[in-house]
């Protein structure tokens, strides 16, 4: 009988075009997306004279420059960034490689397009000059961010050097009580691990409380695991994934899609497959988890305070904790759900899904949003789907712009920021200095939990909020 | 790719944990081209107030910062977003290398890259050559081949992967290296496509039928 295999390496192995004497390996990459950002490595090609060596498995995505209050190119002011947005439709146009453009209906933040376009599929290798690639592993595949470099390498050969990481599993036992969800979870491991806890690590999910999401709440979790320096983070496909897929645009169809899953079907970890590291979480240990400082790291159940540095034993830890309250604006254990907010923004790659946008509308729906917000969609089907649904009408009436969808103010890139001292309940994913604009305070947290921030007008818990709203939970989420 | 072998030069420190990405370079100004230059914009939201005045107390700022050529920082340098630009504004900038703890993975890769060497110490070591360096720019030695730093009375060993190490002490360039492959590359193609035929990007119709 075969050496059990973990999942990281059946896929791993089966990718493996060349190893060279130092170890490294040759990777063969099954889809990589390009976007605005991409430039750099379209220069570097174009200084050279080659060309895309594969333009059918390289797909071209605008999304981090993209405005979001109009589709129309001409109504974006800063001619630098409309020139961000040009350049992707010229360099792909160039190249022969199929465009998801600003005006197309398929049109989406990458991380939300992939999956549902049918292009993200279990088993392959994926890469994208972006470092939340990590997400396409909610179907069992390798997926991870590259450099501008590694993206010039990826359009000139298909492949790409990479030594092999050590992997890591990640098991999550028993069920997830209501109102926990995977950006919890995901919050709560970093925090425990450290933002550099999985760094050298690929990490595998597992357990009862993994396999129960949805496919939408994986994406969620693989999404986070950069943000624990995890090189990159895969589920086992199942049932959940292939019915998923079945279907999609780019899905393969018929006999093909048949043959496709009885493969799928064989990427789980073997029994007793060795990992470098094993990490246990219990369902019952998760909370509502919000961050209060500058790092995701910094992330604390909602029912808690904030740390006060003189109680920390590490001297590391209470200066950067010192330091992290000064930019935040917050007191040495002030209660998490003391802190008053500005702002809220539902979006990004992380989480605006569509079960991210009904989450959030099931807490709005019927109140009033007491600070300004923005919610902009995953993707442009994502905001369809929505409207049918009638979830806009929720946001709008709660006093909330509804956008078009793009990257948008969780990196501002297309001026979409959050003001300087503005303090932001966000369902985005990094609370970096500055990520939402210079000076901006940003709290990470569920969408659920953003809306239960935006009808409180400071940081809330979403289980005492909807306790006795059931009713509206349900007609909103009924899907 | 220019070679690193012995920097003798001098180094500044930074001390602070998770220097992330999007403070190396903010996101604003990445649709600058790289014509302009990236030094400029180098911790550019850490290093002036909103106003854009510069902070004349922040290490880079001090006299002599300019010919830095390393810069020791602590644990989680480079984290978050894989914008290679980080990288390009600490070239631009004219670091040569970067001494921390751990750096985020992209980072790391990005960094050799460019021929920006990432040496990662010990977390006490990394105390100590912060300690050594102090508050304003001072002599520091790297040398890659054996692995080690030294800042005044202060020596301290650094690790990175042999692969890395050989790439920099080289010079040598990823796309240069692989096309040596180009065969087995075609080769291995065809026959991964025969195996998992579904990996073939198949157009959904109605993009065909638009095609015409």
């Amino acid at each position: 009988m075969s050496t059990p295999t973990t999942l990281f390496d059946k896929v791993w192995r089966a990718h493996e075009v060349h190893r060279s004497e130092s170890g490294q390996s040759l990777l063969w990459i099954d889809r990589h997306f390009v976007h605005e950002g991409s430039i750099h490595a379209f220069n570097k090609l174009a200084e050279r004279q080659l060309p895309v060596a594969r333009p059918d498995l390289t797909f071209g995505i605008a999304d981090h420059y993209v405005p979001t209050l109009t589709r129309d190119l001409a109504g974006v002011a800063d001619p630098k960034v409309r020139s961000m947005i040009e350049l992707l439709s010229h360099n792909t146009q160039r190249h022969g490689v199929t465009l998801f453009g600003l005006d197309d209906p398929r049109q989406g933040i990458v991380h939300v397009l992939g999956p549902e376009q049918g292009l993200t599929q279990p088993g392959m290798v994926m890469v994208c000059g972006d470092s939340h690639t990590a997400t396409h592993g909610a179907f069992g595949s390798i997926a991870f961010g590259i450099g501008a470099s590694e993206v010039a390498h990826v359009l000139a050969t298909q492949t790409l050097w990479q030594s092999k990481p050590k992997v890591m599993r990640i098991t999550v036992e028993g069920q997830l009580a209501e109102g926990i969800t995977a950006k919890d979870i995901a919050l709560t491991w970093i925090a425990r691990l450290g933002a550099d806890g999985a760094r050298g690590y690929a990490i595998e999910y597992a357990g009862e409380a993994i396999r129960s999401l949805s496919m939408e709440a994986r994406l969620t979790l693989c999404n986070l695991s950069i943000e624990g320096g995890g090189r990159c983070g895969m589920i086992a496909p199942d049932q959940t994934t292939f019915d998923y897929l079945r279907d999609r645009p780019w899905s393969p169809k018929g006999r093909a899609f048949e043959q496709a899953c009885t493969y799928w079907a064989t990427l789980y970890s073997d029994p007793g497959a060795r990992f470098d590291l094993e990490v246990t979480l219990h369902a019952d240990e998760i909370a509502p988890t919000v961050t209060w400082g500058v790092s995701p790291e910094e992330a604390l159940p909602i029912d808690r305070a904030v740390p006060d540095p003189e109680q920390l034993n590490d001297p590391a830890k209470a200066r950067q904790a010192r330091d992290s309250l000064a930019y935040m604006g917050l007191t040495a254990g002030q209660k998490l759900t003391d802190i008053n907010i500005d702002r809220v923004f539902i979006g990004s790659c992380t989480n605006a899904r569509i079960e991210d946008l009904r989450a959030a509308a099931a807490v709005l729906a019927g109140q009033k949003s007491r600070v300004p917000g923005m919610v902009s969609p995953g993707s442009t089907q994502v905001k369809t789907q929505a409207e049918a649904e009638g979830l806009d009408r929720i946001f709008i009436d709660a006093g909330l712009e509804w956008r078009h969808s793009g990257c948008s103010m969780c990196v501002g890139m297309n001026g979409d920021l959050v003001a300087s001292g503005e303090r932001c309940a966000s369902t985005t994913n990094r609370n970096f200095k500055g990520r939402q604009g210079p000076g901006a305070r940003t709290h990470l947290m569920s969408p659920a939990m953003v809306a239960a921030a935006a009808v409180s007008g400071r940081l809330a818990d979403v289980r005492t909020l909807t306790a006795g709203a059931d009713s509206s939970v349900q007609a909103s989420g009924a899907h | 790719m220019q070679p690193i072998t012995v920097l003798d030069t001098l180094g500044v420190a930074l001390a602070a944990a998770n220097v992330d990405t999007d403070q190396l370079i903010p996101a604003r100004f990445m649709k600058e081209p790289r014509s302009v230059g990236y030094g400029q914009f180098l911790l550019y939201d850490v290093r002036h107030d909103e106003q854009g005045t510069p902070d004349a107390s922040f290490i880079l700022h001090r006299p002599g910062a300019g010919d830095a050529e390393v810069m020791v920082s602590r644990r989680n340098f480079g984290a978050g977003s894989s914008r290679e630009a980080a990288v390009y504004a600490l070239v631009d900038y004219g670091f040569r290398c970067v001494v921390a703890p751990s750096f985020g993975d992209i980072f790391a890769s990005n960094a050799v890259n460019n021929g920006l060497l990432p040496a990662m110490v010990e977390e006490d070591d990394a105390e100590r050559l912060l300690s050594a360096l102090g508050d304003a720019p001072a002599a520091i030695h790297v040398d890659l081949d054996k692995q080690a730093i030294r800042v005044a009375e202060v020596e301290v060993s650094f690790s990175i992967s042999p692969v890395w190490r050989t790439k920099l002490l080289n010079g040598w360039d990823d796309i240069d290296m692989t096309r040596q492959h180009a065969d087995t590359i075609t080769d291995f193609s065809a026959q991964y496509t025969a195996q998992f035929p579904w990996t073939a990007a198949q157009p959904p119709e109605s993009t065909l039928i638009s095609k015409g």
